[in-house]
């Protein structure tokens, strides 16, 4: 996979992972043409399209586009289950996902993806071991932040 | 502010993802997820996402930014030491803000701060702004590649997992010298964690993909392959991607994976639908590692263990077999997944090539999809059955859906489908279907979408070239095209058109009549009227016996339409109107009265006024049989690709070449690219129809086999495929130029150009051979041998040496046998003539007798003296013969100096003849040769007489030099 973008409806860019290497100014001519591209699609098309030479794999969760690029030799189903898969992964991770989620935590929505895609190809497929390397990492998060709020927490009793 | 608090209040109402959550674990998972307190985490962030959104305009959300930023660079700037957390809060803000898309110049130290903090999260902002804004200041990099270093030798999982994300994301040359060495390590390390391998895997491929000179091959590679025995299957997926890329490049280093993979494969094929728990994905056993494993085995031939091979065939059996299995699940997931894997399998099957049983189940099976109601399953089972029908052993049996495929090209509602609809009737169209390809995809152009008409009339123009067995047919094709496409109908395709009907005079009369025909259209394309004049004042003869086509008929058709033409257009019909005047001699007085006309004679047009100026002088001035010789029809094109497929491989790209190529053409197919008369359809053959497509005209520049010995090079070299248009004339033409020169290349294709720069006096000579290789890599063994006559003898003076005065010092010098990419090697030759010789020596050296002349001057008299002893009748060599090129003294005069003779002024009575006189100088004897050559501008012809003392020197000169002219 070259690249996997997010947008919405209305064209606002949600996340954008590269896997190749790009020049910032290439990256948001990219990203414009393929938005528009995506967007005046219609309901009932089919997922997959050509653009230069990649091939493109999209598909929509609501209020999101999910775009996926690959190469000529890469399997386009298995990609729009990569799509489905990430969906799943930030489903379970915030419950029910919605867009709001991904806007206002958009570091965890790229950890998440870290973890299951790497340099552009599948890391690990089980949902399970997954969430089990982002709750870790929260978990050790929780703990230095548990020590910030009981901090905080406790100072509040006192002073109560 | 209020936005999170509604944000949070409304997460049930605001619009869900259109997930099905199989198994959700209760309604109250948010409140348990630590994604909440992560929220609470860096409410300031919050706060300002939120702002953001609520600005209004575009300069609010500027305004709000900037405000931002200033307070990030106070607190960045400040006296006081700001905690982690605070560090970590302005960062991910500077993030936010870089991904919204302005620019962030700052930030990048506090960032690298964060690396070496030993809490995750810190830690886990840090990598990521670094990942996302690599910043190429070196002090920077230096810092960071140090925190990962850390990290890396951390033996903390998850701290290592976050070190190689970073690599891999950044996958810069910088972080590839820096760890290319040490990640190979830590991915067979056997303490290493499944997760660290996993990920250690996939930075490794990056890194390989960025730079693969930076990652060294080892003893590592042979345990990475047999990662493919992993328990774990996360593990395999990672190592198989990595396999995947490494094998494409050291084919024999992995070889072994092909046997464990197809075990893999097998396992799982196999396995039931619940037997690997997570790695099953809506009821499909592991689909991901699925696919990249029958994505590796697309890097090698079919096994060629038996047994391997045989399991191998089981598993794609197998596979075909579940996709006629009822689905276990109605969900899309459940059929995506499992297609994907068919999918992949066919490919492979496609791969192989060598199972036909297959291919046609293959087939049967993207049939079955053709009319499913999915469009995603009918694109892509179009674009498989696309390869499908390149294989000799599917290609009958892809022909059998025409129907639906032409259906589809008529009906798809997606153009994207329709695209591959229209691929695929390329790519399953033979001399059985040509006709009714050729006429759905006209019936289709004239309602297809404008971004593809090109395309489509490239591709018409392709078949029914390809495909005419009349070229009636043809030419009413191409004439439908701008008919019914004109603005898409390229130069390159009308051009075609010409070139056919110009090289075959069977179908000449039928074009004119029917582009005739069609310029009687009120409203005709520009491009036809292109086409019409340019046949018309070719081959408007041949319909001129017509009263209804007679010569002022078209002349005044044609000239109905030049005023609503371009000059481009206007021109071309001036040269038709000059061509007219040849044809048809009654015409003459109109069209000079045209010519004349202010309108042309002063055009503003330069070109216009200029063709309209010179064509009205030439058509005044010159008499009827100078008017016939100028205006004669045009020869024949020489043969060559077709442009029309060049411009078509151009849009698709190098890859799409071959795809729409099928490689298995009749023989028949390439005859018409060059006018032959094309032979009926014989039996699928893998067959030289590849030339047509320019295939055979690029043979891969690769190196001589190492054991070959240069004799066989050679023979390679000068034996290559015939149809290889070479770059610069043929051998035959660049020998006989050397006749009267001494320097120029001798031989030149893609892969090597030998150039000569040759001296002669007397009778030596010397010659130095400069061999150039063209390609990229290194010949071997390179040594050209010289065989010559027996009267010819040839020191090689140095072996092959680079272009160096060391060089011919050292007569003997070390041979170069190796000659590199791109680079010169020099050879020089001393040339001693014993006696007169006919054959020059082999490998073609241009060494021909008449190098070993001598020029002599003489009087008149003393000629004529000479000329009369050497009366013998066979003493004398004679030949007429037509000029091949223009009559010019001055070039004749250089030729014969060049030959190497004197030329003799005054001495024949007609100054438009040449005399010459030398002597050829061997070791043996010298042979008088005296010269007189006569040209007949009148008849174009040329009388040449040699007269020497031997029989032989004078029949091989006359010869030599009478190719000359």
């Amino acid at each position: 996979m070259q690249f996997m973008l997010l947008f919405s409806r209305q064209g606002k860019l949600r996340l954008q992972k590269w896997y190749v290497p790009l020049s910032d100014k290439e990256k948001k001519k990219i990203t414009r043409e393929l938005v528009q591209t995506v967007l005046a699609r219609k309901p009932k098309m089919c997922s997959f399209l050509e653009w230069r030479d990649l091939k493109i794999v999209y598909k929509r969760y609501a209020s999101l586009y999910f775009c996926c690029a690959i190469e000529d030799q890469d399997n386009e189903l298995i990609t729009l289950e990569i799509i489905h898969r990430y969906v799943e992964l930030l489903d379970k991770y915030f419950g029910s996902v919605c867009e709001l989620d991904i806007i206002f935590n958009f570091e965890k929505a790229y950890f998440i993806l870290d973890e299951f895609l790497l340099g552009g190809e599948v890391q690990e497929t089980s949902k399970k071991n997954v969430l089990k390397a982002i709750e870790q990492a929260d978990l050790l998060q929780e703990k230095t932040e548990t020590m910030y709020h009981s901090k905080s927490f406790i100072g509040y009793k006192k002073a109560y | 502010r209020t936005e999170i608090a509604e944000y949070r209040a409304n997460r049930s109402v605001v619009p869900r993802c259109a997930v099905p959550c199989p198994a959700r674990p209760g309604a109250d998972t948010t409140a348990i997820m630590p994604a909440v307190s992560k929220g609470d985490g860096m409410r300031g962030l919050a706060v300002f996402i939120s702002d953001i959104r609520n600005c209004k305009s575009k300069e609010a959300e500027i305004k709000r930014i900037n405000k931002e930023l200033a307070n990030i660079r106070s607190k960045f700037k400040g006296d006081k030491a700001l905690d982690g957390y605070s560090k970590k809060k302005y960062v991910c803000k500077l993030l936010f803000i870089f991904l919204l898309g302005h620019d962030i110049d700052f930030g990048h130290m506090e960032a690298v701060n964060l690396l070496s903090s030993n809490k995750y999260t810190e830690k886990q902002i840090g990598y990521l702004f670094i990942s996302v804004l690599v910043n190429s200041n070196s002090e920077l990099i230096r810092l960071i590649n140090n925190a990962i270093k850390n990290d890396l030798a951390s033996r903390n999982p998850t701290f290592m997992c976050l070190a190689l994300h970073c690599i891999a994301n950044v996958g810069s040359r910088e972080m590839g010298e820096a760890f290319a060495a040490d990640i190979p390590r830590i991915l067979v390390a056997g303490d290493s964690m499944d997760s660290v391998k996993q990920s250690a895997a996939l930075c490794l491929l990056r890194l390989y993909k960025a730079s693969p000179d930076l990652v060294p091959m080892g003893e590592w590679t042979a345990r990475v392959v047999h990662l493919l025995n992993d328990q774990h299957m996360g593990v395999v997926t990672a190592a198989v991607s990595l396999i995947t890329c490494l094998c494409k490049k050291n084919p024999d280093d992995f070889k072994t994976c092909i046997s464990l993979a197809v075990s893999r494969l097998s396992r799982i094929v196999s396995s039931a639908s619940t037997d690997l728990q997570d790695y099953t994905y809506y009821f499909v056993p592991a689909p991901w590692l699925s696919v990249k494993l029958l994505r590796l085995l697309q890097c090698y031939p079919p096994p060629e263990d038996a047994a391997v091979k045989g399991r191998l065939v089981e598993c794609l059996e197998t596979v075909l077999n579940k996709a006629q299995e009822p689905p276990k699940s109605k969900k899309v997931q459940h059929s995506n997944a499992k297609n994907a894997i068919l999918f992949e399998t066919i490919s492979l099957i496609i791969h192989y090539d060598s199972e036909p049983n297959l291919l046609v189940r293959a087939c049967n099976q993207l049939g079955q999809f053709l009319q499913h109601r999915e469009t995603n399953l009918r694109y892509l089972a179009l674009e498989s059955m696309c390869t499908l029908a390149s294989s000799e052993f599917s290609h009958e049996a892809v022909k059998t859906h025409i129907d639906t495929v032409i259906n589809a090209l008529k009906t798809e509602r997606d153009v994207s489908v329709r695209q591959r609809a229209a691929d695929l009737l390329y790519a399953m169209c033979d001399r059985s279907n040509a006709k009714q390809i050729v006429s759905e995809m006209l019936r289709y152009l004239e309602t297809a979408d404008y971004a593809i008409r090109e395309e489509i009339v490239l591709k018409v123009a392709i078949l029914a070239e390809k495909y005419a067995v009349d070229y009636s047919w043809y030419v009413d094709t191409i004439l439908n095209l701008i008919r019914i496409a004109g603005d898409y109908v390229s130069e390159e395709v009308w051009y075609r058109v010409l070139q056919i009907v110009t090289n075959r005079d069977d179908v000449q009369g039928y074009a004119a009549k029917t582009v005739f025909e069609a310029l009687q259209a009120p409203a005709c394309h520009e491009n036809m009227v292109k086409v019409g004049g340019y046949i018309l004042g070719e081959f408007g003869n041949l319909i001129a016996g017509d009263p209804r086509s007679s010569p002022p008929v078209q002349f005044s058709l044609l000239h109905s339409k030049f005023h609503l033409c371009s000059v481009a257009t206007r021109a071309l019909l001036l040269s038709t109107y000059i061509k007219f005047i040849n044809l048809f001699p009654e015409t003459k007085a109109t069209i000079q009265g045209v010519l004349r006309a202010g309108s042309q004679l002063r055009n503003a047009d330069v070109e216009l006024q200029q063709r309209a100026v010179e064509y009205l002088t030439l058509s005044s001035v010159a008499s009827t049989d100078v008017l016939a010789t100028v205006l004669e029809e045009m020869p024949p094109f020489p043969e060559r690709e077709s442009s029309i497929l060049a411009k078509l491989k151009r849009k698709k790209g190098p890859g799409a070449a071959s795809a729409l190529d099928d490689g298995r053409r009749d023989p028949s197919s390439n005859d018409i690219n060059g006018g032959v008369e094309p032979t009926p359809s014989t039996v699928s053959t893998p067959s030289p129809s590849a030339d047509l497509l320019g295939l055979r005209a690029a043979p891969p520049p690769a190196a001589p086999p190492a054991s070959a010995g240069a004799g066989n090079l050679l023979v390679d070299v000068f034996d290559g495929p015939a149809a290889q248009p070479s770059l610069g004339p043929t051998p035959e033409e660049a020998f006989l130029r050397f006749v009267c020169k001494n320097n120029g290349v001798l031989f030149e294709n893609q892969l090597l150009q030998i150039g000569v720069k040759s001296e002669f006096r007397q009778n030596l000579g010397r010659m130095y051979l400069f061999y150039g290789n063209k390609t990229s890599v290194q010949f071997q063994n390179f040594s050209p041998t010289v065989v010559h006559p027996g009267d010819l003898q040839t020191h090689i003076l140095s072996g092959l040496g680079h272009p160096a005065p060391r060089q011919l010092s050292s007569p003997r010098g070390s041979p170069q046998t190796q000659v590199d990419g791109g680079a010169q090697v020099q050879q020089v030759l001393n040339i001693e003539c014993l006696r007169d010789f006919l054959t020059p020596p082999l490998l073609s050296l241009p060494v021909t007798i008449n190098k070993f002349f001598q020029p002599t001057e003489m009087a008149a008299q003393d000629f004529f003296q000479r000329w009369k002893q050497l009366s013998l009748p066979q003493q004398e060599a004679q030949k007429i013969f037509k000029a091949n090129h223009p009559m010019d003294a001055e070039v004749t005069k250089a030729k014969l100096l060049g030959f190497g003779s004197a030329l003799l002024d005054n001495v024949d009575p007609n100054p438009e003849n040449f005399v010459g006189a030398g002597i050829i100088q061997t070791k043996a004897l010298q042979v008088g040769c005296l010269l007189r050559l006569e040209p007949n501008a009148q008849a174009q012809m040329y009388r040449l007489t040699l007269r020497t003392s031997k029989e032989p020197v004078s029949r091989h000169l006359c010869e030599l030099l009478a190719q000359q002219f």
